[in-house]
C-alpha cells in the first residue's frame, strides 16, 4: 500500500508533491467519480429488482430477499428476522400479510403452525444478487432483437457506404486535376454549412417521394456522403507522393485498379478512422431516424430506448436495463480503439 | 566569479542511470566543450547544469554556491537551444526583452540593452519581424541574443549549430568564439562534433555512456588520448587500430594478429612482453614505404587534389585508412607496403582500452584500471 | 472480407476500364466523385433550394405543388412581436420562447464547456501518471449516445433518485429537479457540458502539447514565473485552438436536440425547448404539420450556422497559414 501511495505521489518532474499537485490530483479524481459514477450507477441499478428500485433511500449494490421453500407450500415463501415481540431474534417465513399483522411460519419446523406478527417487528433478509431477468425479460417482452437488428443493419451498411463513397470522391479530388475541380471542392465545403437539422423539411419530402418513408434506407442513403470524411480523407491521401501512381500506371495499372490497390490500402489509417467516426455517427443517431421510422418494428435501439422512456415511466427496471446494452457496443469499441478514436477526433474535429 | 564544479554527479530515470558520477570544474571564463557520440549523457548534464533536470545524487556549484537545489529561473544562467525555442507569438524584440522584463527591469535600461545586443549581432534591422520571418541564421543570432542581453553568468549552449547548414556552421562557431573573447563569460557548449569542439574549446571534456572519459584542452586529448574510446574519436579522419601481443626482451617488437611484426618504442611506454596491445596510428602518420612493415589491400581511393585517403585492410579484415598529402599513383585493388615512426604510434592495453603511456610499473597501470 | 470484396473490385474494373478508355484518365475523376456528389446534390444543395421554397408556403401537405404560396408570411408571423424580449407578446410565442431559451443556453453551455474543458486540459498537460488513462475518463462520455446519456441522468435525478438520497442524507433535503423550470434548465446545461467536454478537452490538449517544451524551457531560464508563463506563453500560442474550439462549440451548440429532448421533452412546459425542437414539433410532432413555419425557422438558423462556419474556415486557414 506505501509503495503504491509513493507511486501516486511521486511527480513525473523534480521535488515531492507540492499543493498544486494535490489540488491537481484531487480535480482528477473528482472527474473520475463525476463521469464514471453515473454510468456505474446506471449498470448497478439495471441489476436490481422492480422492489429493490423503489427502495428509498437506495442501497449501492443490488439485494433481493431470501426465500426458502417450506414443506406444505407450493411457493417459495420471502423470508425475515424478527426484531421485536415474542419470536424476537428468529427467522421466519410470511406466509402472507393482513393489514400491519403478518401470518409467518418457522421454516425449520412448519408444523408449529403460524404466527402472527406486526410488520414493524422484522426485517427482510437479504442478500447481494442480480437481477437477470431484467435482461432476459427484454427478449421475451420486447422486440428487442429486431430493434438491435436495426441498428446494426443502419451502423453497419452506413458506414461500408460513407467509406466506399467518400474514399472514391476523396481520391478524385485529391489527385487529378480536372475542370471544375475547384467548384466541387467549394460545394463540398458548402455541404459542410448545412447540418441535416436545418433542412428537415425538405429532405423529409426527398425520402418520401423516393419510397424510403419508414425504411432503413431512409435514414442509411442520405446520411452517407459527409463532407468530414471527404475532407478527413483529402487531407491524407494529398500526402501519397503522385509518383507511385505514375509508376503504377506504368505497369498498366487501370485507373480503378490504382484506388483499389494502392490508395485505399495506403490511405487504411485516415480511412479507420473514418470507419470510427461513421459507426458512433450513425448508432448514436437520433432526429433523423425519429422523423423517418414511425412503426414499431423499423425503430433503432434509440429510438425504442426513447419511446419506451415514456411508456414504461413506471418500470426502471427493463428501461435500466434495456440502456444498459444499448450503451455496451459502443463502451467495448470505447475499451479497445480508445487511442484510436482520442487521435482521430482530435485530428479532424470531427464527431 | 563564476566557475562550475560537478561533484560526483549522477542522475537516473529509473532503474537507468544515465549520469554515473561525474567531477568537472570548469574554471571562470574558461570555454568548456561537451563532446561525446549521441546517447553519451551530454546534454542531461548540461541541463542538469541549467536547473531543468534535476539531479538524482552529487552537487552542483556556480561560483562557489552549491545550486543543486536551486530552480532554473534562479541560477543567473542563460540556455541557447538546439530548436532555438524562440517564442513564436513575439517580435525579435519582445524575445529579446522578455527575460528583462521578467525581473522588472526599467523600460529605458530594457530598450538600452535590447538595442546593444541587437547592434552586437547585428539583428537589428529584424527587431520587429516574428521568427517565422527569420532565416535559420537569424533564428540563431537571436537566440544567442537572448541569452547574451541578460548578462548571465554562464552561457549554456546546447547543439546550437546542427540545425544550420555547413556553410553557415562555419561562420557561426566564428562568432560564438569571438563573443566568447568579447564578454569573456564562463560557456559550456554541448555538440557531438569533434571539429567544433576541437576548433572552439579552451576544455574539452569527453562523455560516453554517462562517464567522464578525459577532460582537458584539446591538443592534450590529441596528443595523449586516455583510453581507445578518446584516441577514436578526436581526430579525423579516425585513428587505425591494429592488435598483436608483445615479444622481444626488451620488449621493442610487436606481433600483429596479421602475423606481421612491427617494432615499437621502448621509452615513456610500460608494456611488457606477451602483453595483449591494441596499437594506435593516424591516418596522417602513415604512407606508403617500399620497407613498410605492414601491407593493405587497398579497396577504394579518394582524390581530392590536394589530399589523397587510401581505404584498406590489412589481411586479417582490420580496415586502415591513410592520409596521403598531394596525389597519389596507389589504385583500388593495390597492394601496398606502409610505414609508420615509432615514436608516432599510440599504446593501449587491449583489454581495458587504457593508454600504456606514462605508467613505468605494473602497479601503476593496476591503478588507473576502472573499477 | 477482403476475400469477398476482392472479387467483386475485379469485376467492377470490366466496364470501369471500358469508361476510362472512352473518358481519359483525367475526365475519369469525375467517375469516382460522381456517387459522392449526386448524394450530396440530391440530399444536401436540394433541400437547401426546396427549404427556401417550403418557408413561402403555407398548409400541412408535404408536396410542394398543393401547397399554397404565401410569400413572406411565415417569416412575418415568427417575427412578429410587439416587445421581442416578451415572447408573451409574440404572435408565435414559442418560436420566441425557443429562441430565448436557446440564446441562454448557448451562452451558459459554451461558456462552461470551453472554461472547464481548458481548465482540464491544462490539468492533463501538468507533469501527472496516468495521463492516458484520465485524458480516456474525461472523454468516455462523448461516445456515448444522447438517449442513454438523457436516461441515466434522469435516473440519477429522479424524486427518489441517488442524488436526492445524498441530500437527505447530508440533510439539505432533496428536491424534485426536473419539475422547477430553472433547476430543470440548469441541469440540462450540465448534462450537456458533462457529455461534450471531452472532446474539447482533447483538442485543447493536442494543442497545448504542440506547444514545443523548448519554449516553456526557454521561458524558464528568462526567469518568468508560472503565472506569467501561463499568461504570456501558454494562452498565446493556444489561443488559435481556443478559437476552433469555441466556434465548434458555438456550432453545436445552437444545434442541440437529441440530449435534451430524451431528457426533459422540453419541459417543464417550454423552459428547455430550445430552436431545433421547435422545428421539429412544428414540422413533424403531432398535426397540423406547419411544414412552412419549420423550414422559414431553419432558414433562420442555417443562417446564423452558416456565418459561424464561414468563421470556422476563416480561423482554420489562418491556421494553417500562421
Amino acid at each position: 500500500m506505501n509503495r503504491v501511495w509513493q507511486f501516486i505521489t511521486a511527480t513525473r518532474g523534480q521535488g515531492r508533491m507540492d499543493w498544486t499537485d494535490w489540488v491537481t490530483y484531487g480535480y482528477l479524481f473528482l472527474g473520475v467519480f463525476l463521469m464514471f459514477f453515473p454510468v456505474i450507477w446506471l449498470v448497478l441499478s439495471s441489476f436490481k429488482t422492480e422492489a429493490d428500485i423503489q427502495r428509498y433511500p437506495p442501497t449501492f449494490l443490488p439485494y433481493q430477499q431470501e426465500r426458502v421453500m417450506v414443506d406444505g407450500y407450493d411457493e417459495p415463501l420471502p423470508l425475515y428476522r424478527i426484531t421485536g415481540g415474542a419470536y424476537e431474534g428468529q427467522v421466519l417465513a410470511q406466509v402472507r400479510r393482513v393489514g400491519l399483522q403478518a401470518q409467518m411460519v418457522d421454516p425449520e419446523n412448519p408444523a408449529g403452525g403460524r404466527v402472527r406478527v406486526d410488520t414493524d417487528q422484522r426485517e427482510p433478509v437479504e442478500r447481494v444478487s442480480l437481477a437477470v431477468e431484467n435482461y432476459t425479460g427484454l427478449f421475451e417482452r420486447f422486440n428487442f432483437l429486431r430493434f438491435f437488428w436495426n441498428s446494426t443493419f443502419i451502423t453497419v451498411t452506413s458506414t461500408l457506404l460513407t467509406l466506399l463513397v467518400n474514399s472514391m470522391a476523396a481520391f478524385a479530388l485529391s489527385k487529378y486535376q480536372f475542370r471544375g475541380r475547384t467548384v466541387v471542392l467549394l460545394l463540398v465545403i458548402g455541404t459542410l454549412m448545412i447540418p441535416q437539422t436545418v433542412v428537415l423539411v425538405p429532405l423529409f419530402l426527398i425520402v418520401t417521394q423516393m419510397g424510403m418513408f419508414n425504411s432503413l434506407w431512409g435514414v442509411i442513403i442520405p446520411g452517407a456522403a459527409t463532407p468530414t470524411g471527404v475532407f478527413l480523407l483529402r487531407q491524407y491521401m494529398i500526402t501519397i507522393p503522385d509518383e507511385i501512381l505514375d509508376a503504377a500506371r506504368m505497369d498498366k495499372a487501370s485507373e480503378w485498379k490504382i484506388f483499389w490497390r494502392i490508395i485505399v490500402p495506403l490511405s487504411a489509417p485516415a480511412i479507420a478512422v473514418l470507419a470510427i467516426l461513421a459507426i458512433m455517427w450513425r448508432w448514436n443517431d437520433f432526429l433523423w431516424p425519429l422523423i423517418v421510422l414511425t412503426r414499431t418494428e423499423n425503430l433503432t435501439l434509440q429510438l425504442a430506448l426513447n419511446s419506451f422512456q415514456g411508456e414504461m415511466s413506471t418500470e426502471w427496471s427493463s428501461l435500466l436495463a434495456m440502456t444498459v446494452l444499448t450503451l455496451l457496443p459502443i463502451a467495448m469499441v470505447f475499451m479497445f480503439l480508445q487511442k484510436y478514436i482520442a487521435t482521430g477526433i482530435a485530428s479532424t474535429g470531427g464527431k | 566569479m563564476a566557475s562550475i564544479e560537478l561533484k560526483d554527479l549522477h542522475k537516473s530515470y529509473g532503474a537507468v542511470e544515465v549520469i554515473k558520477g561525474i567531477d568537472l570544474s570548469v574554471g571562470h571564463g574558461e570555454f568548456c566543450v561537451f563532446v561525446g557520440p549521441s546517447g553519451c549523457g551530454k546534454s542531461t548534464l548540461l541541463r542538469m547544469i541549467s536547473g531543468l533536470e534535476s539531479v538524482t545524487s552529487g552537487d552542483i556549484e556556480i561560483g562557489g554556491d552549491i545550486v543543486t537545489r536551486v530552480p532554473a529561473a534562479d541560477r543567473g544562467l542563460a540556455m541557447v537551444f538546439q530548436s532555438y525555442a524562440l517564442y513564436p507569438h513575439m517580435t525579435v524584440r519582445q524575445n529579446l526583452s522578455f527575460g528583462l522584463e521578467n525581473i522588472n527591469t526599467p523600460k529605458a535600461e530594457v530598450n538600452a540593452k535590447v538595442s546593444e545586443v541587437a547592434a552586437m549581432l547585428q539583428i537589428d534591422q529584424l527587431l520587429d519581424r516574428r521568427p517565422k520571418d527569420l532565416s535559420g541564421g537569424q533564428r540563431q543570432r537571436v537566440a544567442i541574443g537572448r541569452a547574451v542581453v541578460r548578462e548571465p553568468r554562464v552561457f549554456l549552449f546546447d547543439e546550437p549549430l546542427s540545425n544550420l547548414d555547413a556553410e553557415l556552421r562555419v561562420d557561426m562557431r566564428g562568432e560564438i568564439s569571438a563573443l566568447h573573447k568579447r564578454l569573456g563569460n564562463t560557456m559550456v557548449y554541448v555538440t557531438h562534433d569533434q571539429v567544433e569542439a576541437m576548433t572552439m574549446a579552451d576544455k574539452i571534456a569527453v562523455l560516453r555512456l554517462g562517464e567522464l572519459e578525459q577532460f582537458g584542452r584539446p591538443l592534450d586529448l590529441f596528443n595523449n588520448p586516455r583510453n581507445l574510446f578518446v584516441a577514436g574519436f578526436i581526430g579525423s579522419p579516425k585513428m587505425n587500430f591494429m592488435t598483436g601481443t608483445v615479444h622481444g626482451a626488451d620488449r621493442s617488437l610487436l606481433n600483429l594478429d596479421t602475423g606481421e611484426e612491427v617494432s615499437l618504442p621502448v621509452k615513456g611506454f610500460s608494456h611488457h612482453a606477451g602483453d595483449k596491445v591494441t596499437l594506435g596510428v593516424r591516418p596522417y602518420d602513415l604512407r606508403p614505404h617500399a620497407s613498410g612493415s605492414i601491407h593493405i589491400q587497398v579497396g577504394a581511393v579518394e582524390q581530392l587534389g590536394t589530399d589523397s585517403y587510401l581505404y584498406g585492410a590489412l589481411a586479417d579484415g582490420t580496415r586502415l585508412t591513410v592520409h596521403n598529402p598531394g596525389q597519389t599513383r596507389v589504385c583500388a585493388g593495390d597492394n601496398v607496403a606502409m610505414h609508420f615512426a615509432p615514436e608516432a604510434v599510440h599504446l593501449f592495453d587491449t583489454k581495458s582500452g587504457l593508454t600504456l603511456r606514462g605508467f613505468d610499473t605494473e602497479d601503476d597501470l593496476t591503478l588507473h584500471k576502472p573499477s | 472480407m477482403l476475400t469477398i470484396i476482392s472479387p467483386i473490385m475485379r469485376i467492377i474494373e470490366i466496364p470501369m476500364l471500358a469508361l476510362q478508355r472512352v473518358l481519359g484518365i483525367h475526365r475519369f475523376a469525375w467517375v469516382f466523385l460522381l456517387p459522392n456528389l449526386i448524394l450530396l446534390c440530391l440530399f444536401a444543395f436540394l433541400p437547401v433550394i426546396l427549404n427556401v421554397a417550403y418557408s413561402m408556403t403555407s398548409g400541412d401537405n408535404i408536396l410542394l405543388e398543393d401547397r399554397p404560396y404565401v410569400g413572406t408570411d411565415n417569416f412575418t408571423r415568427l417575427t412578429e412581436c410587439s416587445n421581442h424580449f416578451d415572447p408573451n407578446s409574440c404572435s408565435e410565442d414559442k418560436f420566441w420562447r425557443a429562441i430565448w431559451n436557446t440564446l441562454w443556453f448557448v451562452t451558459l453551455q459554451v461558456g462552461f464547456m470551453v472554461g472547464f474543458s481548458l481548465l482540464t486540459a491544462l490539468i492533463l498537460n501538468r507533469e501527472i501518471r496516468a495521463r492516458g488513462f484520465f485524458r480516456s475518463v474525461f472523454f468516455f462520455p462523448v461516445l456515448l449516445s444522447p438517449v442513454v446519456i438523457a436516461l441515466i441522468w434522469k435516473w440519477i435525478l429522479q424524486r427518489d433518485g441517488v442524488l436526492n438520497a445524498f441530500l437527505d442524507w447530508t440533510g439539505v433535503g432533496g428536491f424534485n429537479w426536473l419539475v422547477d423550470a430553472e433547476w430543470a434548465f440548469a441541469w440540462t446545461v450540465f448534462l450537456t457540458v458533462w457529455a461534450h467536454m471531452g472532446f474539447y478537452t482533447l483538442i485543447l490538449l493536442a494543442g497545448l502539447q504542440a506547444i514545443p517544451r523548448d519554449v516553456y524551457e526557454a521561458a524558464l531560464m528568462d526567469r518568468a514565473r508560472p503565472w506569467r508563463i501561463f499568461w504570456r506563453i501558454t494562452l498565446p500560442l493556444l489561443a488559435p485552438t481556443m478559437l476552433v474550439v469555441l466556434v465548434l462549440a458555438l456550432i453545436r451548440s445552437v444545434q442541440t436536440f437529441d440530449e435534451v429532448f430524451a431528457f426533459t421533452g422540453g419541459g417543464p412546459g417550454t423552459a428547455t425547448t430550445f430552436i431545433i425542437q421547435y422545428i421539429y414539433e412544428r414540422g413533424f410532432a403531432g398535426a397540423p404539420r406547419l411544414f412552412g413555419m419549420a423550414s422559414a425557422a431553419s432558414l433562420m438558423v442555417a443562417g446564423v450556422l452558416v456565418v459561424l462556419t464561414l468563421v470556422q474556415l476563416w480561423v482554420n486557414r489562418r491556421n494553417v497559414d500562421g
